[in-house]
């Protein structure tokens, strides 16, 4: 434990540990100090000077991102001299800057704008010609750079030599050419690369799958967890919903890292921050019977057929780490006795890495894991099917024709007398089902994950559901009152 | 809490003379047949400022000249819409009528574009707004016209090639909502 020590900022007496950085104790306070090139995970290169204070006692205004707190310090930050300083210091910044607000997309969330609007200098005193540099190189496959509205704060560079280690941007020249780069013979595609443009205070790098799509202040934020892998990253969902006509006529605008400290950092990975395409894509929104044909029935009705028949027993549940906890306790509940099948197979798994991605593309297996439910194999399940041991096979958001082949899958799907699909968007086979049930995206429903290292995290409902879609614990508890009425019927 | 302090207003008496109209009616008439004196003695004296009755709309509408009217795109030099689809004017109509897309530029200088930029002019309060927020002078309202009225909800709505010119807002026929 570092040793406690007190401090003045602007007149109130503050505790900080020793040598914690005057802005990091400055904004436990609850004072901001305006900054460029500081990131606390990214370091403090100092040369944005934009977080200046003046120090009681220091000859010149120094910058808080580099000064240790110590025993007595006296730190100012909003005198007319540390004003001064900051309005220089952002007319310096944009000596070239294109001042391209109107069209570029970081407008309404920029880091120029926002500090000139409180402190600007507006009355330029720089009479020389801009300089002109590249615009609109394409970074890589996310990320789309342009050179004149960079503030050279190094942030992307430190955090592709840093944080990823993959070095694919660096500043190249001097002087007033001094410029952003991809190295030579390297493009910014690595499974990271999307945060370089959180990261950025200003327009240069911006997203390619988000450019031009709706400008920011059109959109809602959702607190959210990211449901790409099983290490829940906290993300925030942006849904543009109030001018349909943007963003092609998707909900979802973007997903952005939330900070968390325990579980992602700042950072979130590309193959989750761009799975948004199912969302608004494929959706199911009737619910529906498909045997002997095809025809629309009411949430009831399906409810109290399914219910009867999996009283008769034979029951496997298939489903995947994609349920909240609630959805697993209510799945426990309906399906007593039943076989679970949610291990995750090859349809499920992908690439991992040490800094954020896991194995497990789905979030919540850890959950069903806690609440003592077990996966048994699929291919005791297929074994299962064939001998007719299964005769009731209640499938949830899982692809089986991704685990046994489309094939394979729809001649073991044909041998159950009773085949119910549940979930939010149409997989392969989920036409050879006699009930297709419309369930809630994540972003359409609130609930819990809990991450592979048992840490339960909520996520919050950003937008209404489409159609007829229910969240799955609702959908279950429909059906388990419907099993339970009729087996009192039986009984009766 | 905040204190309410009421203020108590007396309602105006109507007195006989109110009552019994006829004085009200008098000085009505005597309004209406200054009116008629007044231009019968300047159409007399060819007076320019006397009043007339325009037969709108087989005579043109005069229209002041800084009147607002249909809105109207303007092009750069080379015929290329001036506007960026930066969208300020989206944002501001209080209206909520005016839809743009945008998409990249081919000039890497323009950087920006409207894909499709359409005003409903069935909703469009004129109060200008959009030619005040426009950063590049793109959007007037000064294409002098007036009748802007169609059969339908949907014909009202102008899209860019309409709103440049370059394609004639023909009157639909139809007359289907």
């Amino acid at each position: 434990m570092a040793k406690k020590v007190k401090f003045k900022l602007d007149g109130r007496e503050i505790e900080a540990d020793e040598g914690r950085l005057v802005i990091d104790a400055a904004k436990d306070a609850g004072v901001d100090i305006p900054h460029y090139c500081y990131h606390p995970a990214l370091g403090n290169p100092g040369n944005c000077r934009m977080c200046i204070v003046e120090v009681a006692g220091a000859p010149k205004p120094q910058v808080s991102c580099r000064t240790g707190v110590r025993e007595g310090l006296d730190v100012k930050t909003s005198t007319d001299a540390v004003k001064r300083a900051q309005a220089s210091a952002l007319e310096l910044h944009l000596v070239n800057h294109p001042l391209d607000c109107p069209v570029c997309d970081q407008s309404g969330e920029c880091g120029l704008q926002n500090y000139y609007m409180e402190i600007g200098q507006y009355q330029s005193a720089v009479r020389e010609d801009k300089q002109h540099k590249d615009k609109r190189i394409e970074a890589g496959p996310h990320v789309m750079l342009d050179q004149e509205r960079c503030i050279l704060c190094t942030r992307c560079t430190r955090f592709v030599d840093n944080v990823t280690q993959t070095h694919e941007l660096g500043v190249f020249r001097r002087g007033h050419a001094e410029r952003i780069e991809l190295t030579p013979g390297l493009i910014l595609d690595n499974a990271y690369s999307g945060n370089v443009v959180d990261i950025c205070p200003v327009g240069a790098l911006t997203d390619r799958d988000f450019r031009y799509k709706v400008r920011v202040w059109y959109l809602d934020q959702t607190d959210s967890i990211c449901p790409g892998c099983a290490r829940g990253c906290n993300i925030s969902v942006h849904t543009n919903t109030k001018r349909p006509w943007h963003n092609d006529g998707k909900r979802v605008a973007r997903l952005k890292p939330r900070h968390n400290h325990e579980v992602n950092g700042y950072w979130m990975c590309d193959e989750g921050r761009y799975a948004t395409g199912s969302l608004d894509v494929g959706r199911l929104g009737r619910v529906l019977r498909l045997t002997p044909q095809k025809q629309d029935v009411s949430w009831d009705a399906a409810a109290s057929e399914i219910g009867a028949k999996l009283r008769d027993g034979g029951v496997a549940f298939v489903a995947s780490g994609m349920l909240s906890n609630e959805d697993w306790a209510a799945a426990k509940e309906l399906f007593a006795g039943a076989k679970f099948y949610f291990s995750a197979e090859p349809d499920q798994v992908g690439e991992e890495d040490a800094l954020l991605r896991r194995r497990e593309k789905v979030p919540n297996l850890k959950g069903a894991q806690a609440l003592g439910l077990v996966s048994g194999s699929f291919d005791e399940l297929a074994k299962d099917l064939e001998s007719g041991k299964v005769r009731a096979l209640y499938v949830v958001e899982r692809d089986l024709a991704k685990i046994w082949g489309a094939e394979r899958a729809r001649a073991l799907l044909s041998k159950a007398a009773l085949r119910v699909f549940q979930g939010p968007n149409k997989v392969e086979l989920s036409e050879s089902y006699d009930f297709r049930l419309p369930a809630t995206a994540y972003v359409e429903e609130e609930g819990h994950f809990t991450n592979f290292e048992g840490k339960v995290q909520a996520y919050a409902k950003a937008l209404e559901p489409i159609g007829e879609a229910r969240p799955d614990w609702d959908i279950f508890a429909l059906i388990a009152k419907a099993k339970s009425g009729a087996a009192a019927e039986v009984a009766a | 809490m905040a204190l309410i302090s009421v203020k108590v207003v007396e309602r105006p008496r109507r007195t006989f003379a109110m009552q019994i109209y006829l004085v009200e009616v008098w000085k009505g008439l005597a309004i209406t047949f200054r009116h008629l004196f007044v231009n019968l003695y300047r159409h007399l004296l060819r007076r320019p400022n006397a009043s007339v009755t325009i037969q709108y709309p087989e005579d043109p509408a005069v229209l002041g000249r800084r009147a607002r009217t249909r809105h109207r795109l303007l092009k750069r030099d080379d015929g290329a819409p001036r506007c960026t689809a930066c969208l300020l004017c989206e944002t501001i109509c209080p209206a909520k009528c005016i839809r743009i897309t945008a998409e990249n530029a081919p000039d890497v200088r323009v950087e920006k574009r409207a894909k499709t930029f359409s005003i409903d002019l069935g909703m469009c309060v004129y109060c200008g707004y959009c030619v005040e927020a426009c950063p590049v002078d793109a959007i007037h309202m000064d294409a002098d016209d007036v009748a802007t009225s169609r059969y339908s909800r949907k014909d009202m709505i102008w899209n860019m090639a309409e709103l440049m010119g370059d394609k004639p807002k023909l009157p639909s026929s139809s007359t289907a909502d």
